[in-house]
């Protein structure tokens, strides 16, 4: 298996004032090509940090992480922009959809910055929303559309560049029972294609869909378990 | 290119939302504009009016006046004693060489008739060369010629007020007027001039010879003398030199020493009128430099609303670092639609400022001028106000850290 995620050592310092908080306490794991990784813990556990030091958004303090081989720790603004466009992809809790835009103008955004030429911009957002089972909904302003229906356009937005990892925080924490099952129907079907995924969650029903549970307290990795039997999730209903 | 296109489109966008307040904090910048582009159109105005006057009067001046004697301890005033001869004239003319031009000059007033018209106007008697000094075209007719002076012929020149008011409409060329009972023929028609910048109508005047002025109508007790000599120099850069030629050649000629004192004054008209001229152009400055105060209270405005827009889409400026947007793409994002809130209120302010002059021409009856560089100007000024006043905000955008800026509620 391809490793495409490796942290060594890896510990991150803030200030708040004049305490020096510890956030990450030397941390190191490494994630395979294909995996679908839950990481867990309590509010402070170091899970957020751990996660926006994956997001290529925060930069260690100490120790390395090696995105496909690349060590990222050392990069500039605009380089680490680059990776985080072409590398990754993102879903947030909240959506994160613009306002007043459309579904395929949302989808087509990292493609913006990315530079790709506008004709191709299009076929590939609309490509990535029907993966996402969105089609016939691509001019859809973001009000128009149903929280699962939101955040199947930011997962479309995370795929349409074929990152290395998607990289989701807590991406059902706004999202009803019903609505939760399907999207993690959508990521398990997502991974199944072969794309990695790493996701935040401190639900261990959520949890249960993914292969694999990180567990986090006060910084640092308490528990690192494969799940052999992940729940598969069936929606009640065909896809909104 | 593409992004440009993108930032563009994105900053429409973003102003098609809050198009009350883009509204408004436009207002700013087009009543910025407006004020200047319409106290520069008044400015402007009144110093070409300056400036078509001086040069209506004619160019690189220098009149030459009696001066005052003393007598008894009492000092009449300038002009009041007769020193200034033709010969004096002809002697500049002929021995100064940076003197283009010397038109001596005599000067009365009195009735002139004709049929059943009659109207009282300045009599000059003058030479051929008043004409050329004074770069007046004659519209119809001639010039008078050296023979109408040496042989003080009854001819002369009107101007066009006075022939408006003799003639009305009917061609003056050729009539017999009466200039104080005495019958003069019409040899020519000054081109218009309008009015010196003192006011005075330069229309109103006739020309005669001045050997006919000097012995048939004016009547002079020194029959030999003028009133004034106007000179023009050969060029603006001998100007001054020639002011001290005529000085110097008319202190000699006058034996002015320590027991005489200067009896006449060479006044340079050309630098009296480009005073003028140099007071308007600092007062159209200084309407200017006002009227931009309020463009750059204008500048603060879009500084302030620029500001509230980063605040509120703090979220937005988070999800598009995270997904790979550069700082140089949020700061590019910023700065166009500020600048785009500036061009678009500079353009309507450059309109309306174009429109508030011609309503000033019209109710008030100033003259304005709108140039194409005052435009220009104005609208590359309102783009610099949105780079300025943008470039802070757009700034503290790109600055923000995604973390922060995903959280942010």
């Amino acid at each position: 298996m391809r490793e495409v995620v490796r942290l060594e050592e890896v510990r991150k310092v803030y200030l708040m004032g004049e305490e020096r908080v510890e956030a990450l306490k030397g941390v190191s794991f490494s994630v395979g090509e294909g995996e679908f990784v839950a990481i867990m813990g309590a509010s402070g556990s170091g899970k957020s940090t751990c996660m926006n030091t994956l997001g290529c958004l925060d930069t260690p303090t100490s120790g390395r992480y090696l995105l496909e081989g690349t060590e990222v720790g050392t990069l500039s603004h605009n380089e680490l922009a680059e990776i985080r466009n072409r590398r990754l992809g993102f879903v947030f809790q909240g959506f994160n959809l613009l306002p007043r835009t459309t579904a395929r103008e949302n989808v087509e955004l990292p493609l913006v910055y990315g530079r790709v030429p506008a004709a191709q911009r299009r076929e590939r957002a609309l490509q990535a929303l029907a993966r996402v089972g969105l089609s016939g909904r691509e001019g859809h302003y973001s009000n128009q559309l149903s929280g699962g229906q939101q955040q199947r356009v930011a997962i479309a937005r995370a795929l349409v560049n074929e990152p290395a990892i998607i990289l989701a925080d807590e991406p059902t924490g706004n999202l009803d029972t019903r609505t939760t099952v399907e999207i993690m129907a959508l990521f398990q079907e997502l991974n199944r294609q072969g794309i990695t995924i790493i996701m935040v969650t401190h639900e261990p029903d959520v949890a249960a869909f993914t292969t694999r549970h990180i567990v986090f307290r006060d910084g640092a990795i308490v528990s690192d378990l494969a799940n052999p039997a992940p729940v598969r999730a069936v929606p009640k209903t065909e896809a909104a | 290119m593409t992004t440009l296109l993108q930032s563009l489109l994105i900053a429409l966008r973003a102003l098609r939302v809050n198009k009350m307040r883009a509204l408004l904090t436009m207002l700013g910048i087009i009543i910025g504009i407006a004020a200047v582009i319409a106290m520069v159109a008044i400015g402007a105005g009144a110093s070409k009016m300056i400036s078509d006057q001086i040069s209506s009067i004619g160019s690189n001046l220098l009149l030459v006046l009696p001066g005052s004697i003393t007598s008894g301890g009492m000092r009449s005033g300038s002009g009041a004693i007769i020193t200034l001869t033709y010969d004096d004239a002809k002697a500049i003319k002929a021995e100064c060489p940076s003197v283009g031009q010397a038109a001596p000059t005599v000067r009365g007033s009195g009735p002139v008739v004709y049929g059943n018209q009659n109207w009282t106007t300045v009599i000059n008697g003058v030479t051929p060369e008043m004409l050329l000094v004074r770069e007046w075209p004659i519209e119809s007719g001639r010039n008078l010629l050296q023979s109408d002076v040496d042989g003080a012929a009854k001819n002369c020149l009107i101007g066009q007020t006075v022939a408006e008011n003799l003639f009305g409409s009917a061609d003056p060329i050729g009539k017999i007027i009466r200039i104080r009972k005495i019958p003069f023929t019409v040899i020519g028609l000054l081109a218009h001039k309008g009015q010196t910048p003192q006011g005075q109508d330069q229309d109103d005047v006739i020309y005669v010879p001045i050997s006919t002025a000097q012995r048939k109508l004016l009547g002079s007790q020194f029959p030999n003398s003028v009133g004034a000599i106007m000179i023009q120099a050969k060029s603006a850069e001998v100007l001054s030199k020639a002011e001290e030629e005529v000085t110097e050649l008319l202190k000699q000629r006058h034996r002015v020493g320590p027991t005489r004192e200067i009896d006449f004054t060479v006044r340079n008209l050309t630098e009296i009128l480009a005073v003028s001229e140099q007071s308007s152009k600092v007062m159209s400055m200084l309407l200017g430099a006002v009227a931009s105060i309020s463009l750059v209270v204008g500048g603060i405005g879009i500084m302030n609303i620029m500001l509230v827009s980063v605040t509120e889409r703090t979220r937005e400026i988070g999800i598009r670092v995270a997904i790979g947007a550069k700082r140089r793409d949020i700061m590019l994002q910023f700065l166009t639609e500020a600048v785009l809130l500036t061009t678009l209120g500079g353009i309507v302010g450059i309109l309306v400022g174009i429109a508030g002059a011609a309503l000033v021409a019209n109710l008030v009856g100033w003259p304005t001028l709108v140039s194409i560089n005052t435009v220009a100007i104005a609208f590359a000024f309102s783009a610099g106000v949105g780079v300025f006043f943008g470039f802070y905000p757009a700034r503290k955008a790109a600055a923000l850290n995604p973390i922060d800026a995903l959280r942010y509620e």
